[in-house]
């Protein structure tokens, strides 16, 4: 099969559109990884719950999606501050395997209630400009998915300079390496978890309102994206900011020409093939730092 | 300033501190010292809040401090350099020095960034350089540095001179007298006998949870036990 540079080319570019929306889902997932050392299998779940909750307030008040941002990231912090300080830390005493069954338990619980709330029909918005598009040279642009694109790397930019400019963001990654030194300069740890924790599910409803005018949501969407993320992750290095950007925008692509190629339902086979790959051959990922 | 009483510590079930009694005045510098594994560290894990005392009372310049955080401890200015440095290997030398500050002492952070570069030229030298990638005299400076950022009231000094060549070993109770004598108190604990009891003017000895032996210093080099024991008279 032959195709036009031009078609080639614009798959490439929606790549990288729906690829950054990824890098925040999965940057999410790095940040707790990097801090906490643990795989927080409730991500998937928690972004469900933020994909419902944009789905609410549009159908509820009217809200944009976008202006939806506003009130969903500060009350998704709170939520993941409270539930890392008050259920998961309590719960798992210190110890990172009962931390991970603390939340695979948090991820069926709220995968049922939603399943319970919603039942698992399928719901979409119907935004004005859901099917826009942006006309870029040669080039058709969905005009959501580049605001997505913008949005997303926006967001991975404020994150990075969160983490090496603000006292907050050291002191984030001082726990990350060194939980004794911290606590002797006077960090409190488990506040520091719980902000970590905090931010992982301020970039899923970020991630949730970037998504929701071109996708749809049932209770189980979540963890198709975050099997997606957990590639990135380990593509990019585990605990790695760039490296979720990065390994985010390369998914997007490969995702992105695999469905041109192959058709759009084998479009996550070169996902996996690469997830494999990079095990295989730099199980550190691109930016991996040694363990 | 520093007063513990009785106090009783350890891991699960094994004790390790079994009823110490301990003071440090203004101005002095009291060495702790005892061979390995005695307990020392945990004795200074359970000064600066890090584990919980399991009995026994710790009062610091007229305020109890049993079972406070760790936090809280350092807001008083009970500020403790430990063992092994931990500092944070990720960041640079300067980002390190900066969290010294994170809880006491932000207002000052950069005139104190100054005199910590001005006691460690080498740390300004190398203040952008990822700290995991110092030697170990470096990173010893960098750990006794972020605790001076936080102006500290009373500095704990966990063995300081463990892996340093002699030479720094000599420079680092210089650095250590010098503190001194600008008005810091200093717990120094440590397994170099002789050294410490030079710069001390009192001392504690550790053995099986119990001080086995305190006094001057002076005292303390002439007992006939610590000679035969530590220093194999
Ligand atoms: N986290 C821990 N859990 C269980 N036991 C511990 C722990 N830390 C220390 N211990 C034990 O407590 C005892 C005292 O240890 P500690 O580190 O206080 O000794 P130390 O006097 O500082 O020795 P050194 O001079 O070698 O540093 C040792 O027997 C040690 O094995
Ligand atoms: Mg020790």
């Amino acid at each position: 099969m032959m195709y036009s540079p031009a078609i080639i080319a614009e798959a490439v570019v929606n790549g990288l559109m729906t690829g950054a929306v990824y890098a925040l889902i999965a940057l999410g997932l790095t940040l707790v990884y990097g801090v906490l050392h643990i795989i927080n299998f409730a991500h998937g779940a928690l972004l469900t719950a933020a994909m419902f909750a944009v789905w609410a307030v549009y159908v509820a008040f009217g809200l944009d999606p976008y202006l939806a941002i506003l009130p969903l990231t500060p009350l998704f912090f709170g939520l993941g501050y409270a539930v890392q300080r008050f259920v998961i830390g309590p719960a798992s005493h210190g110890s990172d395997s009962n931390i991970l069954l603390v939340t695979l338990g948090l991820s069926i619980a709220i995968e049922n209630a939603l399943l319970a709330g919603f039942r698992s029909d399928t719901r979409t918005l119907n935004t004005d400009y859901g099917f826009q598009v942006v006309e870029l040279g040669p080039l058709l642009l969905s005009k959501p998915r580049l605001i997505g694109f913008g949005a997303a790397v926006l967001v991975t930019v404020l994150l990075w300079l969160l983490l090496s400019r603000t006292d907050t963001g050291k002191a984030i990654r001082a726990v990350a390496k060194e939980k004794l030194g911290a606590s002797l300069v006077g960090i409190d740890v488990a506040h520091v978890y719980a902000v970590t924790f905090g931010l992982g599910c301020a970039c899923l409803a970020v991630a949730a309102c970037l998504l929701m005018p071109t996708f749809y949501v049932n209770p189980r969407i979540g963890q198709a994206f975050v099997l997606v993320a957990f590639t990135i992750v380990v593509l990019g290095g585990m605990g790695s900011i760039p490296g979720a950007l990065v390994g985010g925008l390369f998914i997007g692509v490969v995702e992105s020409l695999c469905g041109l190629f192959l058709g759009d339902s084998l479009g996550q086979i070169g996902i996996f093939l690469i997830f494999i790959l990079v095990l295989l051959v730099r199980p550190t990922g691109l930016f991996g730092a040694k363990a | 300033m520093l007063e513990v009483r009785s106090l009783r510590a350890g891991y699960g079930g094994t004790e390790v501190l079994r009823g110490l009694d301990l003071s440090v005045g203004a101005g002095e510098i009291v060495a702790v010292l005892g061979s390995n594994g005695v307990g020392k560290t945990t004795l200074n894990k359970v000064l600066s809040g890090v584990l919980r005392a399991n009995e026994g009372e710790i009062r610091f310049d007229g305020k109890t401090l049993t079972g406070a955080s760790s936090a809280d401890i350092v807001e008083a200015g009970l500020i403790h350099v430990p063992e092994g440095r931990k500092i944070f290997p990720n960041m640079s030398v300067r980002e390190n020095l900066e969290l010294g500050s994170y809880r006491r002492g932000r207002e000052r952070r950069s005139a104190n960034l100054e005199r910590v570069f001005e006691t460690f030229p080498r740390l300004r030298e190398r203040s952008g350089q990822a700290a995991g990638t110092l030697s170990g005299g470096e990173q010893q400076m960098l750990a006794i540095g972020r605790g001076m950022m936080a102006e500290p009231r009373l500095l704990i000094l966990d063995e300081p001179s463990l892996g340093l060549s002699p030479l720094l070993v000599e420079e680092m109770f210089t650095l250590i007298r010098r503190l001194n004598g600008e008005g810091l108190p200093i717990l120094l604990v440590e397994q170099n006998v002789v050294q410490s009891l030079e710069c001390a003017s009192r001392a504690y000895i550790l053995e099986n949870g119990l001080f086995a032996l305190s006094g001057t210093a002076e005292q303390v080099r002439n007992d006939p036990e610590l000679k035969r024991a530590y220093l194999g008279m």
